[in-house]
């Protein structure tokens, strides 16, 4: 064997062993540091600091920052955390080093402003996270629509919701729903038509696949929350005309006051409790409905969101 | 054998020093010795916390440099200078002259790094007047700059061993960049999906993973470092390094010198 060939083969094989070995290395290193680099995006918490230790590159960390707060809210909703304790800090970083980055407002919206486990429960800092977009980006109408949706949502504040939908559809380019928005929630009216039209827009004009998924859960949630009111309604009424509760909904497509078995938003077929009242087959398919819920149901922590989404 | 590579390194730790490399000590010692008068004027409270950031920064950025730019003209000087065939016309091998290469540049890194963590002790006693036991995590940060010393070393000696002194510093420096947000890369690579998942993560895995080995903003707020972390990330960069030494000799043996 010439001598190249007497270390080639060796030194290759060392060489192939060793980074494979390292790879497995690292793999068990980051098991140990699990979300280190998040901590560490404590240790400078100031966002006015990092925008002058970028050197001008804010744009790249911005990116990097974003990154981070997908990551750090998609491992501890999957986790089913009931606390986000890092994610106002990071949008905040975020958006300071990139204050036209609009997915962050977006995404602070939706999952900085809920209650946890939905979100961080933090509606003071998403309305001052929206105000800041604003500030900065006063043409864009979604950051009016985040911040009125906010108020409506989490705050229940109408006039304040008003006030944002009205200051949004007078930007230019503005979605229409904006006025209409504005002038149901100066009438406090028709709160279920109002809170669909809301996340159907979100779902519409949001290229987040989880502001979409979780617009789309909540649209499922209307649906059945207005299905089981109305199929209560019914059979209240079949036992007012027949003085008894119908065994099943096939009582009430005999009285021919339903054309078929009613179904949930997934295709699934309604249950007629016995106890007055109409249940979903799959409530943890289902999150946030409010009605048809079995007595004594616990949701599970983390919400169930469909792929289809 | 290893009497070749214990020769190679020593003479590579002596031209070093030949070539003033440890003159960057005295820029180090102003800038610390200023830094812990300066800052026992200015920081109310976090004195401590600065000279731990700013001493393990300077160490970091100064051996990073060393590596780099000592390393590119590891085997480029040898040929410039026709010292090589001097030297491969006896009894050496051309995988210990690599490796004799890289243990001199590493040792040239240690003896550099002991004497600047020297003046970061000393300055954090000028400025706390005793030592804390928080201040052993220090030694642990050093201890993983040395190991990211080692990484960077390797890799500027393979890239030194098939291309220019500056392609090999700007390919060693892009990498040290790169792997400094490698948790990030690997981050980015779990958003993806399909090949493109598949392509990042075989992306993240092969550039050296520099991030984990930097603990410096931890051990200034006195936090400890968890022994596992210590004993893997040792494995780690040495792996990690081996395979790159291993890429050097490679590629050095297959090198036509003529």
């Amino acid at each position: 064997m010439s001598t190249p060939r007497r270390i080639t083969l060796p030194v290759t094989a060392l060489l192939i062993g060793c980074l494979l070995s390292s790879a497995l290395a690292l793999h068990y290193v980051d098991r140990i540091r699990s979300g280190a680099t998040l901590q560490e995006a404590l240790y400078i918490s100031s966002p006015k600091l990092l925008k002058r230790l970028s050197l001008g590159y804010d744009g790249l960390l911005a990116d990097i920052y974003w990154t981070r707060v997908v990551q750090y809210f998609g491992s501890k909703h999957h986790a089913g955390a009931t606390r986000y304790g890092l994610l106002a800090p990071l949008l905040e970083i975020t958006t300071a080093l990139d204050p036209h980055l609009m997915v962050a407002y977006e995404f602070g919206a939706n999952f900085l402003s809920p209650a946890p486990p939905n979100g961080a429960g933090m509606p003071q800092s998403a309305i001052e996270l929206a105000n800041f977009g604003i500030q900065n980006n006063p043409n864009q109408w979604h950051l009016y629509y985040d911040l009125g949706f906010i108020y409506y949502m989490d705050l229940h504040d109408y006039s304040a919701a008003a006030d944002a939908f009205a200051r949004g559809s007078r930007v230019p380019d503005a979605h229409p729903f904006l006025k209409v928005l504005a002038a149901q929630m100066a009438e406090h009216a028709g709160e279920l038509e109002t809170a669909r039209m809301m996340w159907t827009t979100t779902y519409q004009t949001s290229r987040d696949p989880n502001v979409r998924a979780n617009a789309a859960a909540h649209l499922r949630a209307l649906q059945v929350d207005q299905d089981v009111t109305n199929l209560e309604t019914l059979a209240s009424h079949y036992r007012a005309q027949l003085g008894r509760w119908p065994n099943s909904f096939s009582d009430l497509v005999t009285a021919g006051m339903l054309a078929g078995i009613p179904l949930d938003p997934l295709g699934h077929p309604y249950k007629l409790a016995p106890d007055d009242h109409v249940e979903v087959r799959d409530p943890d398919d289902l999150p946030f409905i409010h009605k048809g819920l079995p007595p004594g149901y616990i949701p599970p922590l983390k919400p169930k969101f469909l792929p289809s989404d | 054998m290893s009497g070749t590579i214990g020769f190679i390194a020593w003479n590579t730790f002596r031209e070093a020093v030949r070539d003033r490399v440890l003159y960057n000590l005295i820029a180090f010692a102003l800038l610390m010795s200023g830094a812990a008068i300066l800052v026992g004027q200015i920081s109310i409270g976090i004195e401590r916390l600065v000279v731990v950031n700013l001493g393990l920064t300077a160490i970091s950025l100064f051996g990073v440099l060393i590596a780099i730019f000592i390393g590119i003209g590891l085997v480029s000087k040898e040929i410039e200078k026709r010292t090589l065939y001097t030297v491969l016309s006896r009894p050496v091998q051309r995988w210990e002259f690599i490796v004799g290469k890289f243990l001199g540049l590493a040792g040239t890194l240690v003896v550099n790094t002991s004497f600047m963590a020297l003046g970061v002790f000393a300055a954090l006693l000028y400025i706390s007047r005793h030592f804390e036991a928080a201040d052993g995590w220090v030694l642990v940060a050093l201890y993983f700059i040395v190991l990211q010393f080692l990484i960077l070393t390797a890799l500027t000696l393979l890239f030194s061993a098939f291309s220019t002194p500056i392609e090999s510093a700007v390919m060693a420096f892009s990498l040290f960049v790169v792997g400094s947000f490698a948790e990030d890369l690997r981050g980015f690579a779990a958003m993806a999906q399909g090949s493109v998942h598949r392509l990042a993560t075989v992306a993240a895995y092969l550039v050296p993973n520099f991030s984990a080995l930097n603990v410096i903003s931890s051990v200034a707020h006195g936090q400890p470092v968890a022994v596992q972390l210590i004993l893997a990330n040792t494995v780690y960069a040495l792996l990690y390094a081996g395979a790159a030494v291993c890429g050097a000799v490679l590629v050095f043996e297959h090198r036509n010198l003529k």
